[in-house]
């Protein structure tokens, strides 16, 4: 069946294999390939002594150079540590207000601090933390639990509504679905809410609605709508809203008292980290 | 020898044979040992089986194809570390099957989202990617907050995970249900199911709906708990047994 012979044209013997006349050419491999293959042989043999490869039946052969990735990425953090270093250990001693006094050590929380919040925080609060709705703005200066470096911190540190111990917390009731308050009553402590916003509000409803504001809303709105910074509770009469500034917001607030949780951070920080975040994101925004 | 090809080359059985064996040997030689080499898993404390409600969110996980975006595998990486944290151990997904470390992330890796965003983020960014995060190219999961879930068949979806080795007990599989709906209840009675899953077991209604236990329930209370099982203040990391 196989016959080798010699091509006439090439002198190349065939490979003696037959298809309708055609025959193939017995060309060796390449010699640059065959070295390269003998040479990846070898190198997956060397590999083989250096390298962790091949499993036993109660471990593994670790290779004669002891590579782990769980020991380089130890040692490429601790190189990362020692790079910070001297900032970092000012950062770590330094109260939150020296730090803003210091331009070099501010500019170094703030670099943190940008790195740290697109990471964690920008996902709720935003890129550059324009916040959305049901997700506090942190570029104004319109705070809910105050804006103050220690507040920022402390915010940042325990979490609103959250499980640390701490968190801070308030609740505000759903006076719609808990039936506190009637639809009727409601409605009219809607007008009462846009008219101390500054805003065209029906006058008859605003008057209806004043008794039930001072006996349901003022012990944490305050009398005058100003709010309450260690009840976390809005001021009323500023521009800025949490859930949406419309007449049907602004209702579905009353009824429903929706209240956000911000998880507490300090586990997953170093504290030099949540300094540095409390610092940045009171230099960005209108900070009090 | 080299001549003796040609007889297996002109007959395909043998050939066919001959292949398997060449094959599986590859593969005897790198697979087999890590079903019974004990010390690819950490010895950690904290790992448990997933609770009635965390498998059913899983499945959800597993039915939407969020892992053919969302990675769950923290790498020994410096830059991963520094945005995830705690590399993943092999020991965090032992009662994971089939495991979700996936290999793509078109989103960010998932392996510690646990506790790191609010349930009422989790529930917004389902419904809507793109009302909390903007430049987001995820699709809506809506639906999810609508269907309620279905979870008739949690008793033996448990007893399908016993077979592959996860140990859930006979009194786990008794009061799936049960456990279930506690999970998602904040006022349901935590004793019993925190006797069964611990103390650290989260038990809240998820979705923010708490007349009805919806899908959107069940995939939260999952996302929710993904990686905070492990304690490390108790785990080695730079212990020789612990180095891979």
């Amino acid at each position: 069946m196989s016959k080798r012979e010699t091509d006439e044209v090439t002198g190349v013997e065939t490979t003696g294999h037959e298809w309708d006349g055609i025959r193939e050419l017995d060309n060796p491999l390449p010699r640059w390939w065959l070295y390269v293959f003998y040479a990846g042989i070898v190198v997956a043999i060397v590999y083989w002594v250096l390298m962790p490869a091949w499993p036993g039946v109660s471990g593994y052969t670790k290779g004669v150079l002891g590579q782990s990735d769980r020991a380089d990425v130890v040692r490429e953090l601790q190189g990362l540590k020692e790079l910070r270093g001297a900032q970092a250990a000012k950062l770590q001693k330094a109260s939150l207000e020296e730090i803003e006094a210091d331009p070099e050590l501010q500019a170094y929380a703030q670099a943190i601090g940008q790195s740290v919040f697109g990471d964690n925080c920008a996902t709720c609060h935003g890129t550059g933390g324009v916040g959305t709705k049901g997700y506090a703005n942190l570029r104004d200066d319109v705070w809910l639990w105050g804006g103050s470096l220690s507040d920022i911190h402390r915010t940042i540190e325990v979490g609103i509504r959250s499980d640390h111990p701490d968190t801070r917390f308030s609740q505000m009731p759903a006076f719609g679905r808990d039936q506190m308050l009637t639809a009727a009553e409601i409605g009219d402590l809607t007008e009462y809410v846009v008219a101390l916003s500054r805003r065209k509000a029906d006058a008859a409803a605003v008057t209806r609605a004043a008794p039930i504001y001072e006996a349901q809303c003022a012990s944490c709105h305050g009398p005058a709508g100003l709010g309450d910074q260690t009840k976390g509770a809005p001021n009323l009469t500023d521009q800025e809203w949490l859930y949406g500034s419309s007449r049907a917001d602004i209702r579905g607030q009353i009824w429903a008292g929706k209240g956000g949780v911000m998880p507490s951070w300090k586990n997953r920080f170093d504290p030099e980290t949540l300094k540095a975040l409390a610092v940045y994101i009171h230099a960005n925004a209108g900070g009090q | 020898m080299w001549k003796h090809h040609t007889k297996l080359e002109r007959n395909s059985l043998p050939l066919v044979i001959a292949i398997l064996i060449v094959v599986s040997i590859g593969g005897i030689v790198e697979i087999a040992p890590l079903f019974y080499l004990e010390s690819t898993i950490e010895k950690v404390e904290g790992v448990r089986p997933y609770t009635p409600l965390e498998l059913e969110g899983r499945d959800i996980y597993i039915r939407e194809g969020c892992y053919t975006c969302h990675s769950q595998m923290i790498r020994p990486l410096r830059d991963e570390v520094e945005r995830y944290g705690h590399y993943s151990l092999a020991a965090e997904s032992m009662y994971d099957h089939p495991f979700q470390w996936g290999s793509k992330r078109t989103g960010p890796d998932l392996a510690r989202v646990g506790g790191k965003y609010s349930d009422g983020w989790h529930t917004d960014h389902l419904i809507d990617p793109r009302s909390v995060v903007p430049e987001s190219v995820m699709p809506p999961y809506a639906f999810l907050a609508k269907k309620t879930l279905d979870y008739r068949a949690i008793e033996d979806k448990i007893r399908a995970m016993t077979r592959v080795g996860v140990p859930y007990t006979q009194d786990m599989i008794d009061n799936a249900k049960e456990d279930l709906e506690t999970q998602a209840d904040p006022f349901a009675a935590p004793t019993k199911f925190q006797n069964r899953y611990g103390g650290k077991v989260l038990q809240r209604d998820f979705d923010g709906d708490p007349d009805r236990l919806t899908e959107m329930d069940a995939l939260v209370a999952y996302l929710q708990m993904l990686g905070t099982l492990v304690d490390f203040s108790t785990y080695q990391a730079e212990a020789p047994e612990n180095r891979r």
